[in-house]
């Protein structure tokens, strides 16, 4: 099994979770997040001194899926995600060991 | 007696209370969201506390009979004789509407100085503060300007303010910014203001109750109350926008921040000369107000002191050049009751405005060092650094203004 982690724009959350539902994902957790990549973040100005505000919002949504799975998957948060311009984000891929479905015990991709 | 002028004047008084929650919500919205309730709270509280230090001596230290020119006798103690037949001079209005007229500017003035000190003052130390201050500079001051005192005998021109309100309210808050010292982590840390729309709103309360004050010390329902009521608009229109241009030169875009501490500016410039110049002046007193005042607020960083919300940079600097405009665009056919000033042939004026704005600026920042070190001793003026962290609302008052 394979551990998505998305971190992209907050207004693109919508269309992300569109995609992956229609590409039959059941299941996904999502937290606002903040940070900066090479983006970098924006300036501030109040009455007349600037504050570089580096730390931008971001969503960041966690999905597991079948290891067959995966590469569709990531094709798929991509195209939904992607704008073209910087700051659209990062798609983190990991390997999981197991899951564990607590209200049944389920283990592995029948967990999932 | 004369029943319009009554009826105006207790709405102006009004209007200028609604300017003090007003200004509760501008320097509320500045401040970050663990600081708003304990800056609103500074307002708040001496809507309470001055009224009633005003009440019992305030008031006859301002008005009372003169003693040397320093300050009033002790004639209206506990509002002794202050009731409803007229005060001798001001024959046109009952004894009480004049007071109470009078007690709201006493309250918002110290709530300006509030601004200084956001963030980090102790609220026992700044009670004692408080009244302390209205007793031995705000009285005096005011009693100097508009209770017969020595400057009045010179013949400064302060229409509704600009010594007694802002510049002594802003020299003190100089006072207050370097004996405090600067609030833990400025210059390291980022401290922006958690709520700007909060700000807009305060800031368009006080335009709106500064008719109240400005057109209110005509003390009259009279054409000198609509010559102050427009000269007070078309100022701050002006400063709004010139605040606004200068900050969108120097800074590439227009604020909302800038546009309205453009207006407060220009309304702080036009309180001293309000009732004394035409409408035109009053425009070039507004534009000129607006980058000046932009300027007074970048001062804080070429000098090092922490006026959190910049009480110095308008109050001081627009009171500044306000006092100073009168003298020059001051004439007698707005007000006989006033002078002429340069731009009309008197440039003896513009002296007298400068003598004023020096015994106001050296006097009003050296008494509050003065109380300050006696409260520091009393009470203690800052808070510890872990309440400082904490922030004022928890700290201080033990509630925190959003459960989010």
């Amino acid at each position: 099994m394979k551990k998505i982690e998305v971190i992209t724009r907050p207004y693109k959350l919508d269309e992300v979770k569109e995609a992956l539902t229609t590409a039959g994902i059941k299941g996904m957790t999502v937290s606002e997040v903040k940070g900066f990549g090479r983006q970098r973040g924006h300036t501030e100005v109040y009455r007349g001194a600037e504050y570089q505000v580096d730390f931008v919002p971001k969503v960041k949504i966690e999905l597991v899926v079948e290891d067959a799975l995966a590469a569709e998957i990531i094709k798929t948060i991509q195209n939904a995600a992607r704008t073209g311009e910087v700051g659209d984000g990062k798609i983190f891929v990991s390997h999981i060991e197991d899951v564990v479905r607590i209200r049944t015990g389920e283990t592995g991709n029948a967990a999932v | 007696m004369n029943a319009a002028d009554t009826g105006f004047i207790l709405i102006c008084a009004a209007l200028v209370m609604f300017m003090t929650p007003g200004l509760a919500l501008f320097y509320g919205g500045m401040v970050r969201a663990k600081n708003v309730l304990g800056t609103v709270m500074h307002s708040m509280v001496i809507l309470g506390v001055v009224s009633i230090v005003w009440a019992v001596i305030g008031y006859t230290l301002s008005f009372g009979s003169d003693i040397g020119g320093l300050i009033g006798g002790m004639d209206f103690f506990g509002l002794n004789g202050v009731g409803v037949e007229p005060k001798a001079g001001v024959d046109n209005l009952p004894h009480l509407a004049f007071m109470i007229f009078q007690c709201m500017f006493a309250v918002i003035t110290p709530a300006l100085i509030t601004g200084a000190f956001a963030e980090r003052i102790k609220f026992t130390g700044f009670l004692l503060f408080t009244i302390l201050w209205v007793i031995f500079v705000y009285s005096p001051m005011c009693h100097w300007v508009w209770g017969g005192g020595w400057l009045a005998g010179l013949g400064a021109l302060d229409f509704a303010g600009g010594a007694v309100v802002h510049m002594s309210s802003a020299a003190s808050a100089l006072a207050c910014a370097i004996y405090l010292g600067k609030r833990s982590g400025y210059g390291k840390q980022p401290f922006m203001p958690h709520n700007l729309p909060l700000t807009v709103l305060g800031a368009a309360i006080l335009w709106f109750g500064w008719f109240g004050f400005n057109a209110g010390s005509a003390l009259a329902a009279n054409g000198l109350a609509a010559s102050a009521f427009t000269t007070t608009h078309m100022a701050a229109a002006a400063a709004a926008i010139g605040w606004m241009v200068v900050e969108w030169i120097h800074r590439g875009k227009p604020t909302t921040l800038g546009f309205v501490s453009g207006a407060v500016a220009g309304l702080v410039a036009i309180t001293p000369a309000a009732g004394f110049v035409t409408v035109m002046p009053a425009i070039v007193i507004g534009l000129l107000a607006g980058g000046i005042c932009y300027g007074g607020v970048l001062l804080k960083h070429l000098f090092g002191y922490d006026d959190s919300l910049d009480v110095v940079g308008i109050h001081g600097l627009g009171g500044t050049w306000g006092a100073l405009a009168t003298g020059l665009f001051a004439t007698k056919t707005v007000n006989e009751l006033g002078n002429n000033g340069l731009f009309f042939g008197n440039p003896g004026q513009l002296w007298i405005q400068f003598i004023s704005v020096v015994a106001t600026w050296a006097f009003c920042f050296v008494m509050t060092m003065i109380l300050l070190k006696v409260v520091d001793v009393v009470t203690g003026i800052r808070v510890s650094s872990e309440d400082e962290n904490k922030g004022l609302d928890v700290s201080q008052h033990s509630e925190v203004g959003y459960q989010l």
